[in-house]
């Protein structure tokens, strides 16, 4: 494993500020994520921290949204904003010599935005267009849909926004959206690359050490109702989605979990692939991945296939995750070790997968895990682990959806 | 960075361009084949071809090539284009050479009838997957209208129809005329020695069949089509219009980069200000796409449909001002700045450098360093992009729709050519 140095420290404030300098790369990038996510929004206003962000990048400090957007682009930044469950996030790379110059330009952003009021109608029908995307593509929507059947609210919700709610969303939700989320305690600044850590210390320092915290608001979790499981749609295919319970990324069993969901879908030797893909030829695309929140996780599998075998589709991917409590080869394990190592060497090749790496390492444990503490980790799983794991988290409450011109059912 | 170049008696050309400090190496095979160079009768046998690959030869079972890929930890994939198939792997140096056994294996597979009949499934799964995305509806049935009559209009999935109907030994007699050694380049980057990269091209493919299929590369004349694919249960409509443009081999390539990113870029471009900033439409973008001996302006916008023909004429004032007047000083200073980052960025990865690598021989036959083209991207002058729009303005020539719609009514286009209905 490359030699890792990482440094995290807190302001006063409460904010984490992390740092990975990377001497082999040019470039360097910054995670900052903000505790503004759509958990946060109030009861019946799903959207508020979609539509935030959007209004959020157009104006800040002295600067215009045109003003900001050329800042950022003589920068050479290359960004996106993004609402989650928890964080709003900001994440931005560049040549490294222009990542302190641009978060003095977000630092703005964060805390002066101008969330222009004229601009609000315009923020508003972009998110209405993005959620009408949504209708048009079964196959995000099926996720998205899932998502809400298989969590408790408020973990459920669409971070984009809801259709039925985005119009009740008004400036004023977004403004007090902003001012309760926007805070200091709880944001956390992930930064990695060619950087010298007392530059960027000091400029953080400078630009957020004086931001006032604020209260953290209560999360009420009102448990998830049963809901239909198949919504009608004129699609070539059928869309399939599942979901199970797993364990969240801070338990102790995680990497058993994960391993559970590498054997089934890491690779193109991975059990569903083999049994759904290469041996039946059922779809093009099939998955299944471990979804993690603070404290519950889920496995959330997908299918697409054609309306007569989509039944069949279930069955079989069912089948085969049913199965992994039969047994588990040590070749399987092997594989999904190697997969994950490689994977882990290069991701030091990417200062944002890095920077965002950090910053949700820190979010999750409280810590950062170095590369070799997860590579040892790996190396001590065994299959045995690994069966218990499965044999203690039987699938047995599952939450099924399809998306297309028939319903499916689980077998009995 | 050192770069390195040679070519086996066969006539595969082989080029590298290696950084022993990266952590992985990145090698992949261009295949200069894709659906232009398909007949009607094999329509789709390109990327069908990509997908039976993978399914191995007389060492090697479709399972065993899963398995060991995933042993040696490999990131590796495959995609086929109009004019490119391409197979690829990027892993930790130690695992080059086995990585490399089954990437060359990939080239030669057997066409085994049973596995040609199951991947079939899969492959008509995949074209109802695409059938499901509009936005990927308008660009395969806008590339057919765009180029009729040309070659670059053929589809690269196929049809359900032309799929069932094709045979292994169609597909046979394909692989046997495009799959010679002249008409693949193998790419590596990263973290390997030129010896090592000599040998192991030398092993495993040294007795491939010479051979370099002809491609006919003239330039498209198209003359322009509407046409609409009505979706009536969806919501939004996606247009796709597609205009002449530089091809591949022209020097005028790098300014209709940066003049794309002006016009067009998912943010901070004149179709954004205008089109997505006051929320008139979910996108609206410019690319520039070139291809062997043509090229096209690909304009792509999603509204609601009630709102399209407004978005599409403010599409047409913007081309027409840009057309007129080119383009101001600071909005090319910012593109040069936008577009360095990113090639500093996408090249930090022996992956990201690998496409470019390969793309340049594969066209032009040339070698380019990351500095060669930030220092072009650096000298390009507002005449530059002048005398781009002089040869190649921006056009609405071809449009087709995907949505509710059933028609889009014609707006009179820009310049003094109009389009053909």
């Amino acid at each position: 494993m490359p030699e890792q140095n990482i440094l995290a420290e807190q302001l006063p404030n409460g904010l984490t500020l992390i740092m990975e300098p990377m001497s082999e790369v040019r470039s360097a990038a910054f995670s900052l994520l903000v505790p503004a996510g759509s958990i946060y929004e109030p009861e019946g206003f799903n959207g508020t921290a979609s539509i935030l962000t959007d209004l959020i990048t157009r104006g800040a400090g002295s600067r215009n949204s045109r003003e900001l957007s050329s800042a950022l682009d003589n920068l050479g930044i290359q960004r996106s904003e993004s609402v989650g469950w928890n964080f709003v996030t900001f994440s931005a790379a560049s040549v490294a010599e222009n990542v302190i110059p641009a978060l003095k330009v977000y630092a703005d952003v964060i805390r002066d935005p101008l969330l222009p009021q004229e601009q609000f109608p315009a923020a508003m029908s972009s998110a209405e267009q993005s959620l009408l995307a949504v209708e048009d593509d079964p196959q995000r929507k099926v996720l998205v849909e899932l998502r809400r059947r298989c969590y408790d609210a408020p973990w459920n919700r669409p971070v984009d926004g809801t259709l039925s709610e985005l119009e009740a969303v008004t400036p004023a939700n977004v403004r007090s959206h902003y001012k309760r989320s926007f805070r200091p305690n709880g944001t956390i600044l992930g930064v990695a690359g060619h950087i010298d850590p007392a530059q960027v210390r000091e400029a953080v320092q400078e630009l957020f050490g004086d931001w006032s915290t604020s209260e953290v608001r209560d999360v009420t979790r009102v448990p998830r109702t049963a809901a239909e499981t198949h919504i009608e749609a004129d699609s070539a295919q059928t869309h399939i989605g599942l979901a199970f319970d797993a364990v969240p990324y801070r338990h102790e069993d995680y990497y058993a979990a994960w391993a559970a969901v590498s054997i089934l879908s890491g690779g193109s030797s991975s059990r569903l692939f083999t049994e759904v893909r290469e041996k039946r030829g059922l779809c093009y695309s099939v998955y299944a991945s471990l979804n993690s929140l603070l404290e519950e996780a889920r496995i959330l599998a997908y299918a697409g296939t054609t309306v007569e075998r989509a039944q069949e589709t279930l069955d079989v991917m069912l089948a085969e995750i049913r199965k992994l409590k039969e047994g588990i080869d040590d070749s399987e394990l092997f594989r999904c070790k190697a997969r994950a190592k490689s994977a882990l060497i290069m991701q030091q090749e990417s200062t944002s997968a890095r920077a965002s790496s950090i910053a949700r390492d820190w979010f999750h444990l409280g810590r950062v895990q170095t590369l070799d503490e997860i590579h040892r980790k790996l190396d001590d799983l065994t299959v045995p682990q690994i069966l218990d794991y499965v044999r203690e988290h039987p699938v047995d409450d599952i939450t099924l959806l399809a998306v297309g011109p028939q319903p499916l059912h689980l077998p009995g | 960075m050192h770069f390195h170049q040679t070519q086996l008696s066969n006539g595969l050309q082989v080029i590298a361009e290696l950084n022993p400090r990266a952590q992985s190496t990145a090698a992949g095979f261009f295949v200069r084949t894709g659906s232009r160079d398909e007949t009607p009768e094999v329509a789709g046998v390109s990327h069908f071809l990509e997908h039976m690959a993978f399914k191995g030869d007389e060492s090697f079972t479709a399972d065993d090539i899963n398995r060991i890929f995933d042993e040696l930890g490999a990131r590796y994939n495959a995609s086929t284009s109009e004019e490119v198939t391409l197979f690829y792997a990027a892993v930790l140096p130690e695992y080059l050479p086995r990585t490399f056994e089954l990437l060359a294996t990939l080239m030669t597979p057997s066409l085994r009838q049973e596995d040609f009949d199951l991947e079939k499934q899969v492959i008509l799964e995949e074209i109802g997957m695409y059938e499901d995305l509009p936005g990927f509806t308008a660009y395969d049935h806008v590339m057919q209208q765009h180029f009729t009559g040309h070659p670059l209009g053929n589809s690269i999935l196929g049809t359900t129809e032309s799929i069932s109907a094709l045979t292994a030994e169609q597909m046979r007699t394909y692989h046997a005329d495009r799959y010679k050694a002249g008409n693949i380049i193998l790419a590596v980057a990263g973290n390997t020695t030129w010896d090592n990269v000599r040998q192991l091209a030398e092993q495993h493919c040294g007795d491939w069949p010479a051979g370099n299929p002809a491609r006919d590369t003239t330039e498209a004349a198209p003359r322009g089509a509407r046409f609409c694919v009505p979706k009536p249960s969806i919501q939004q409509q996606h247009v796709m219009q597609l205009g002449p443009a530089p091809p591949s081999a022209s020097p005028l390539r790098y300014a209709a980069d940066l003049l794309s990113v002006i016009v067009g870029d998912d943010s901070g471009s004149r179709l954004y200000w205008d089109i997505v900033d006051p929320g008139y439409a979910e996108a609206a973008e410019l690319s520039y796409n070139d291809y062997d001996g043509s090229g096209t302006w690909a304009t792509y916008v999603c509204s609601r449909p009630e709102d399209i023909r407004d978005n599409l004429d403010r599409v047409g004032v913007i081309y027409e001002e840009v057309n007129r007047h080119g383009v101001t000083e600071e909005e090319l200073e910012q593109a040069r700045n936008k577009v360095s980052a990113r090639i500093v960025l996408q090249s930090e990865r022996p992956m990201g450098r690998l496409a470019s690598l390969g793309g340049n021989w594969l066209y032009r036959n040339e070698y380019r360093t990351v500095e060669d083209d930030l220092e072009v991207v650096r000298s390009l002058t507002t005449a530059d992009i002048r005398n781009l729009l002089d040869q190649y303005p921006l056009r609405q020539l071809t449009t087709v729709g995907v949505g509710p719609l059933e028609r889009l009514d014609a707006p009179a286009e820009n310049g003094s050519e109009q389009p053909a209905e």
